[in-house]
């Protein structure tokens, strides 16, 4: 008997591997060894993400190639942005020692959790089938809904987690309904045989089609919270602990862009005047409501929710205009996005007290102080935040409007500047806080602990590197778009 | 196009950055030590940048000193600086006032020093970049950089009662302009010309823009440094600014923020958009002369000095603007002299009212009166900066008037009619002012005891008043610096000219030519 055992590439997914074996490893010791200080399993975790970077970085030069039998692609965009979630990762773990500490709720689960969703999101983005892609995205989520309610004995926490968990669910009904109808318009859920089944067999007004694509993106849109699928953001960001909230403000919401970006620009690019409108709306909406929103908040972390739901809109601008400086502005936001954000969040957590005490915005009153540095490091991720030049948000910014611009979407990059422009009103009152007004009282002693200061170094750092000189990730950005366009 | 054998340039701008960096690492407490460090840093830039200005070939109408470092590649962006006519006098302006901002603030700030000087610091090399940027791209990043400095200066160190608000919306009218004029930058460099370009140069020579795109495009341009400058309808961030900030955060706010505005036309809106400045000409004269009147106007009323000296900055710059927008020889070079005349002469005054406001803490007109018994010195300087203002014959400001007048008259004598009240105006509030503060009997009894100036106000008025005495007697070194920049702007803003650039860049698109100078 002959059995014909499809080729298996075990190299390509080796950063999935590391991972698993890291996660593996850690749940296993974790049993084994309930007494030992739960900081050397985040440390485990922590090489698990080095090794896997290191790899990533490895494989980085080699050719594009399809595996698994057509499930996987193994290109430069999914390198690229698994090496955004595994940095993303890499900051969270860093930034959670001290914060699980202070909340009692240190697990060395935690940390398996998070690997495991980085499994997750890295699946999703290389997948090349919208069967794995779901895969990816369930895997992804379902550690993180868990994620969201670790804080056991606080009720918010669990209404975030259950919050979460309901809406994701009955968005993947969705998704999963997407792929049906695709399915059954195309006969396959391949992404490069839709792609050719829609040029060849013509089903650019296919009825079954339009609404398989529309479904997909409310999947995707309820993912990355785009406006109006975006009601949960504000209620999970609160109620999750706060490194998480940190977390999943930029690596899922990298996963679910970029995975959207591998089915609209790539599958089914032939579409572009049925996708374009419905996101040049979304996007429109996305930034207005959520940096309107944004303004009235008076707790730090529903700003930065609704800030992150506004960079979203931001981020679609790029997917909008579905041109190579687009996309690759798309790239180059999310990566930049990752570090200012995780690092706004940082310093969210230097200050906040037990219990999510001292997260007001008034809180922050005369920080500058007391604890300059501290201050001056929030003022760049605002600054950044905002889109004001040295910083790595602006070259953000100006990446995607640029790509609007040329793909002919003046108005809305019009818009998207409008926006900043209400954003700079939020982000400074943060700067006005620390700067211009004195303490209510003494400002108490804050949650400074070495994981954290390494994790803000980076941040800034990178911060300012990829804004002074960004010339060689925007080369990284545009290799990793290559392919697709 | 001279390159920079010796990087002047390079070296005056990024000197106030080691300047910052040196003071980060300074210990917070010695604040003697964080002042002289400042001073030096500062006087050390004025030093070096006088090579610039005695190096500087009048003869040559084209960008001198020109640094180019590839930057970002992919959108053909670079590190690309060199001066001119037009920016050679702001950059000596701009590092001129540095060193006496840092002496004139030494008594009043005594909170957060560290902080403030490295603000300074920060401020001065945003301001210099944006005058010597030669592509737009970093001249966008150095516009922007130096919200963040003066945003700080306002809130921090203002006067308590409003300056957060007038920070916040220093920041917010500021953003509103430069983000409509990104949005123009990115049109004008990524999708008219066929190769992405943002060199300044480049565009000036090769690019060929239709009368339409031109017009939407200088409106684009036009918000931005409108509202910088102020013009009329967008001036209402100024006098909030203004009042609340601390004196030297006016001091270079009036001296040298406001000139990016209008360096910004000269350098922009003029050469790249020629058939739409003369479209839009005859709306910005009107916009300028209203802002003349109505600045005056508005002054006569006011009982708050620093918010007069204010108010009377938009009047100035109303002259300014008549005169770029008059599109000829006498107006622009009055323009570009008034630039730095308004900057001499309003920065002596605030600071001027700094002195009186650290001795009194008050700056209600009412307050004061027969100041001139109990310090004359102060009197003596006073006046003269007064008249400076006014532009009395003999003084730096009669000579920027004079030529904008001639400008505008020769544009269309009703211009010259109606700006020519404008100084009337001047004259009555001015000298009521100074007539209400320092002349008559001491009715206040707080007043009888004030001190007069001290040697260190002196030293930082006098270097001021040299130059305004200079200007106003013998101005031609000045102006000869110039010339040649403003005739060859002019040569390109004409019609005819216009006309044999389309021709030109036609038949060097026909032979498949590349764009030369980013090559480099």
């Amino acid at each position: 008997m002959n059995l014909n055992l499809p080729p298996v590439n075990l190299g390509s997914i080796g950063a999935e591997i590391i991972l698993a074996i890291a996660a593996s490893i850690i749940l296993i010791s974790g049993v084994f060894f309930p007494k030992a200080k739960k900081e050397i399993f985040g440390i485990m975790g922590l090489f698990g993400i080095v090794f896997a970077f290191i790899y990533n970085f490895y494989y980085w030069g080699k050719p594009a190639q399809i595996v698994f039998s057509g499930m996987l692609i193994v290109d430069k965009l999914g390198i690229f942005i698994s090496s955004v979630f595994l940095l993303a990762a890499f900051i969270t773990i860093l930034l959670s020692f001290s914060y699980l500490k202070i909340e009692k709720i240190n697990h060395f689960e935690y940390y398996v959790l998070i690997i495991l969703s980085v499994i997750g999101m890295i699946l999703m983005v290389k997948s090349q089938d919208l069967i794995m892609l779901f895969l990816g995205l369930e895997t992804l989520s379902l550690s993180i809904y868990v994620l969201a309610g670790f804080l056991r004995d606080d009720p918010k926490s669990n209404e975030a987690s259950l919050k979460y968990f309901l809406l994701g669910a009955f968005s993947s009904a969705f998704f999963l309904y997407g792929i049906a109808l695709t399915y059954g318009a195309c006969g396959t859920i391949k992404l490069d045989l839709i792609a050719e089944q829609i040029a060849q067999a013509g089903l650019l007004h296919d009825k079954f089609m339009l609404m398989g694509l529309s479904l997909l993106l409310v999947g995707f849109a309820f993912k990355v919270a785009l406006v109006p699928f975006h009601m949960w953001v504000p209620d999970v960001y609160e109620g999750a602990p706060i490194p998480i909230t940190a977390f999943m403000s930029v690596a899922p919401k990298a996963a679910g862009f970029v995975a959207l970006l591998r089915v609209v620009v790539f599958a089914l690019s032939e579409m572009q005047m049925e996708w374009g409108p419905i996101f040049w709306v979304l996007s429109v909406l996305t930034m207005t409501i959520g940096n309107i929103i944004a303004i009235s908040q008076t707790s730090i972390i529903r700003m930065l929710a609704y800030s992150s739901i506004a960079h979203a809109g931001y981020i679609l601008i790029g997917l909008t205009a579905a041109n190579e400086i687009g996309n690759a502005g798309v790239l180059y936001y999310l990566l930049a996005y990752t570090f200012m954000n995780l690092g706004a969040f940082g310093v969210v957590i230097v200050i906040a007290e037990k219990g999510k005490g001292r997260t007001n915005i008034e809180d922050y009153s005369g920080m500058a102080g007391s604890y300059p540095l501290l201050a001056v490091t929030m003022a760049i991720f605002m600054f950044s935040l905002a889109g004001i030049p040295p910083f790595a948000g602006f070259f953000g910014k100006f990446y995607v409007f640029s790509g609007a611009i040329k793909a002919g979407y003046i108005w809305l990059a019009i818009i998207g500047v409008f926006n900043s422009l209400i954003s700079v009103y939020f982000y400074l009152r943060v700067t006005v806080m620390m700067y211009m007004k004195d303490p209510a009282q003494e400002f108490g002693p804050v949650n400074f602990a070495p994981g954290i200061i390494i994790a803000l170094i980076l941040t800034v750092f990178f911060t300012l590197e990829m804004g002074i000189v960004p010339s060689c990730y925007i080369e990284i950005a545009k290799e990793s778009i290559m392919l697709l366009m | 196009m001279e390159y920079a054998e010796i990087p002047y340039i390079s070296i005056v701008l990024f000197l106030p950055l080691i300047g910052m960096l040196l003071l980060v690492v300074l210990p917070r407490e010695e604040k003697n030590l964080l002042k002289w460090t400042t001073l030096i840093i500062s006087l050390l830039g004025f030093f070096i940048s006088l090579p610039l200005y005695f190096k500087f070939n009048p003869q040559n109408p084209d960008f001198q000193f020109i640094e180019h470092v590839p930057w970002i590649k992919a959108y053909n962006i670079s590190y690309y600086v060199g001066i001119d006519g037009f920016s050679i006098l702001l950059v000596m302006l701009t590092t001129f006032l540095l060193p006496i901002s840092v002496v004139a603030c030494w008594k009043d700030i005594q909170d957060k020093v560290k902080e403030f000087m490295i603000c300074l610091l920060f401020l001065e090399m945003g301001m210099l970049g944006v005058f010597v940027s030669l592509d737009l791209f970093l001249f966008y990043v150095f516009w922007e950089v130096m919200l963040i400095p003066m945003y700080l200066l306002i809130g921090v160190w203002g006067s308590p009662a409003r300056r957060v608000y007038a920070a916040i919306k220093f920041f917010l009218f500021t953003m509103f302009g430069s983000l409509l004029m990104l949005i123009g930058i990115i049109y004008l460099c990524v999708v008219i010309p066929d190769k992405i370009t943002f060199s300044i140069p480049d565009l000036y020579n090769n690019v060929f823009i239709s009368l339409g795109t031109q017009k939407v495009l200088f409106l684009a341009f036009f918000i931005a440094f409108a509202i910088k400058v102020p013009m009329f309808p967008f001036h209402t961030w100024l006098p909030d600014a203004h009042t609340e900030a601390p004196t030297v955060g006016s001091v270079l706010l009036a001296a040298v923020l406001l000139k990016m505005g209008t360096y910004g036309f000269v350098r922009f809106n003029l050469p790249l958009f020629p058939e739409a400045s003369q479209y839009f000409a005859l709306l910005i004269c009107i916009l300028a002369i209203i802002g003349i009147i109505y600045g005056a106007l508005v002054c006569i009323v006011q009982v708050d000095l620093k918010r007069l000296v204010a108010f009377s900055s938009v009047s100035h710059l109303g002259f300014v603007m008549l005169g770029l927008f008059a599109l000829n020889i006498h107006g622009i070079s009055g323009g570009m002299i008034q630039m730095i005349n308004h900057g001499l002469s309003t920065g002596a005054l605030f600071l001027i009212v700094g002195m009186i406001y650290e001795r009194r803490h008050t700056r209600l007109i009412s307050e004061f009166g027969g100041l001139s018994k109990v310090m004359p010195v102060f009197a003596t300087f006073f006046m003269i900066v007064t008249l400076s203002s006014i532009g009395l014959p003999g003084l730096n400001g009669f000579i920027g008037e004079f030529l904008v007048l001639v400008g505008a008259f020769k544009a269309n004598y009703l211009y010259a009619v109606f700006a020519g009240t404008g100084v009337i105006f001047a004259a009555v509030y001015m000298l009521w002012m100074f007539q209400r503060v320092m002349f008559g009997e001491v009715t206040n009894p707080k007043n009888e005891k004030l001190k007069d100036l001290s040697i260190r106000e002196i030293g930082v008025l006098l270097p001021i008043l040299l130059f305004i005495v200079w200007i106003g007697v013998y101005p031609k070194p000045f102006l000869k610096k110039m010339e040649p920049s403003i005739i060859h702007l002019l040569n390109r803003v004409n019609k005819e000219s216009v006309e044999k650039k389309k021709q030109i860049i036609l038949v060097k698109k026909e032979k498949g030519y590349e764009f030369e100078s980013t090559s480099r």
